[in-house]
């Protein structure tokens, strides 16, 4: 009776896992518009960064946020984090609202969460050393020496920066890309969090430098059951670092599923053009071209009416597509998508 | 401005396929170049007596690493070189003619941009964010007298619906446009001089997955339809096989192995190459990707014998000596294993 009463409502059935204290983030209909003015005070429109996006992430759980640049990837990283204001929608942490908080009041949550950047180079102070960048969240957070010293040694460790004495004193420069991304990650859970977000953490890598990175992610999710939010805009690194993915497109979230599902049936036309877009290394390619959707994605300003990817939908239904956005349909058990295809 | 917007434009295709002196022999032979910089800490030896061939009609891709010298070789066929150079040597042939032997001016007038032209790494970026994009696209024409303006004009609107650009957009400056679109206008300026050779130095790697796959799309179509010959430069493995017939892997400033596409995707031959097919990430065939421990080494001051000779599995004695390049079937490689064909 009880799951049948949870299932007539998200919000219900996400309050009651809640209270199983299974989840560690929860989004509810978040939105982060921008406010664009025109000379410093006339207002002149929003940028909707973030459109309406609910998702939950567990325990221990992995997730990959997929999108194009300007989807609003980032924007709802910085929210999550904090740095950049909801407009509306509500965001829990460990039970804890996150949203409407002045920023001096989530102090507690920068220990809960690390962030891995996007270039390891220009999120590491290029005059400290590597001791000093490790310490620095040690000394906000008020450790004393002994246990400082234990953590930078615990943490280098674990993302294999040994022998830990030859690097201490080195400066992000006479670092490789990939030791400077180990250090990044380093820094990340030096705090021991409960949730890493990670944005985009090894696009700016070698090749054979960015497996063995997101398999040093994955191991330490592992080892300390974090909750991982992973954006990235390669579908292909996908599958090696978690379960489930969620698909984005100028702000909304498409598709919602788990990795398996979206490689082998992918619903939304957007994810199936997303997907034949993406070459594997086979020489055969080069005499075929690609079936893919042309236009670019839609201004964030000003988004079309109705769906938003729909002026470049090969299966546009007319007078529906473009009039009214669609909701979320579950067409499959844990496969949410928003396109009036599935209703 | 002239405006004949309804005049037949020539069929370009004949222009370009041809030039006067199309010899039998293979489009472009490097020959044992070398390019070293000075750095303050030393010679940085950035190309190390690469040698290959293309043939008519071939599209080359040259893959590797970040800093393994891919663009210095690039830079080094197209003499655009910084004013760091220590030693720049070697031979390079277009259609037979030696044109390392050319003056600066001579190489100007000549060959960049008339026989070889180039879309370097983001230069989206460069366009002239104060000229309208038509006038930026028609400039290499305009050089020298090459053509009238008004022919120029005509031929940058040939070459914008090669690209698959609006032709309004010839009048429309570099900010109103996407990043896909201010792309393709980079590669209709390097059609617009009739090369018979485009390097492309990451022309996508700066764009979305949907964008970058309507460029390959477009770069495929222009090499069918007008029988150009690419030089497709990435570090991205999956791309590069979007536009290649031969594959060059680079490692360490060195070439270490030249193969047919066919051969280079399903069954490298340098156990370097071997490593860097194994670690790119597939979406359709699961595999667990590899990683290649350790790091390239410096170029400032490289060892001895074969470079990658650290981080091979497959060392062995003879790898303290330099390998030579070996014939292995229809491709060439940098290593030992291959001492007997």
């Amino acid at each position: 009776m009880c799951t049948e009463m949870a299932r007539s409502s998200v919000g219900y059935m996400s309050e009651a896992r809640e209270m199983e204290n299974n989840i560690l983030l929860s989004v509810k209909g978040l939105q982060t518009w921008f406010e664009l003015k025109r000379w410093g005070f006339l207002h002149a429109g929003f940028v909707r960064g973030v459109d309406g996006i609910s998702f939950e992430l567990g325990k221990g759980e992995a997730v990959t946020v997929v999108g194009e640049s300007g989807s609003g990837k980032t924007t709802l990283l910085r929210t999550i984090l904090g740095l950049a204001r909801p407009t509306a929608g509500k965001i829990t942490f460990n039970g804890r609202r996150i949203e409407g908080q002045h920023a001096s009041d989530l102090a507690w949550l920068r220990s809960q969460v690390g962030f891995v950047q996007q270039d390891p180079y220009g999120a590491l102070a290029p005059f400290m050393t590597v001791d000093r960048i490790l310490r620095e969240p040690l000394i906000v957070h008020k450790m004393n020496e002994e246990e400082q010293e234990q953590r930078i040694t615990e943490a280098m460790d674990e993302v294999r920066l040994i022998p830990v004495k030859d690097f201490l004193s080195k400066y992000p420069h006479m670092l490789s890309g990939g030791q400077q991304q180990r250090l990044v990650i380093a820094r990340a859970i030096i705090l021991h969090p409960s949730m890493i977000v990670a944005d985009e953490p090894v696009s700016m890598l070698d090749a054979s430098v960015r497996v063995e990175i997101l398999e040093l992610m994955r191991k330490i999710q592992q080892a300390h059951n974090l909750g991982v939010v992973y954006v990235t805009h390669d579908l292909s690194s996908v599958r090696y670092f978690s379960e489930r993915v969620f698909i984005m497109y100028a702000a909304k979230m498409v598709e919602k599923t788990t990795v398996r599902e979206v490689v082998q049936s992918p619903l939304h036309p957007y994810t199936q053009a997303l997907l034949k877009a993406i070459p594997d290394p086979e020489p055969e390619n080069a005499g075929r071209f690609r079936d893919i959707p042309i236009g670019e994605p839609p201004s964030l300003i000003n988004p079309p009416e109705g769906c938003r990817f729909h002026p470049r939908c090969p299966h546009v239904i007319k007078g529906l597509c473009d009039a009214d956005m669609p909701p979320e349909f579950e067409p499959a058990p844990d496969h949410f998508v928003e396109c009036w295809l599935y209703q | 401005m002239m405006r004949k917007l309804n005049q037949k434009p020539k069929p370009i295709a004949d222009a370009t396929a041809a030039g006067p002196e199309k010899a039998s022999g293979p489009l472009l032979k490097v020959e044992d170049v070398v390019l070293y910089f000075t750095a303050t800490q030393g010679v940085v030896r950035a190309v190390e007596g690469v040698s290959f061939e293309l043939a008519h009609g071939q599209s080359l891709a040259i893959v590797g690493e970040s800093g393994c010298g891919k663009t210095s070789l690039a830079r080094a066929i197209l003499r655009l070189l910084p004013r760091n150079v220590a030693t720049y040597e070697g031979r390079i042939f277009l259609n037979g003619t030696d044109i390392m032997k050319f003056s600066d001016e001579r190489f100007r007038r000549d060959v960049r941009w008339v026989k070889i032209s180039m879309v370097s790494q983001a230069a989206m970026n460069s366009l002239n964010p104060v000229i309208k994009l038509g006038q930026q696209v028609a400039e290499p024409l305009l050089l020298d007298n090459r053509t009238d303006k008004k022919e120029a004009f005509e031929r940058a609107r040939q070459v914008f619906r090669i690209v698959g650009i609006p032709l309004a957009f010839l009048d429309r400056y570099a900010f109103e446009l996407s990043g896909g679109m201010r792309q393709r206008a980079i590669i209709a300026m390097a059609l617009i001089a009739n090369p018979i050779l485009v390097i492309l130095d990451e022309p996508t790697s700066a764009l979305d997955v949907l964008t970058q796959a309507n460029i390959m799309n477009a770069l495929k179509k222009i090499k069918q339809e007008l029988r150009l010959n690419f030089i497709f430069i990435t570090h991205d493995i999956a791309t590069s096989s979007e536009l290649a017939d031969e594959v060059i892997c680079m490692y360490a400033g060195q070439l270490v192995e030249h193969s047919t596409a066919d051969r280079f995707y399903r069954d490298p031959l340098h156990p370097y190459a071997q490593k860097l097919m194994a670690s790119v990430p597939t979406l359709r065939v699961y595999k667990k990707p590899e990683f290649i421990t350790g790091q390239p080494p410096s170029l400032l001051n490289p060892p001895e014998g074969c470079r990658f000779a650290d981080r091979c599995t497959k060392r062995f004695e003879r790898c303290r000596e330099e390998p030579p390049l070996f014939v292995h079937g229809d491709g060439t490689v940098k290593c030992w294993l291959y001492e007997r064909g």
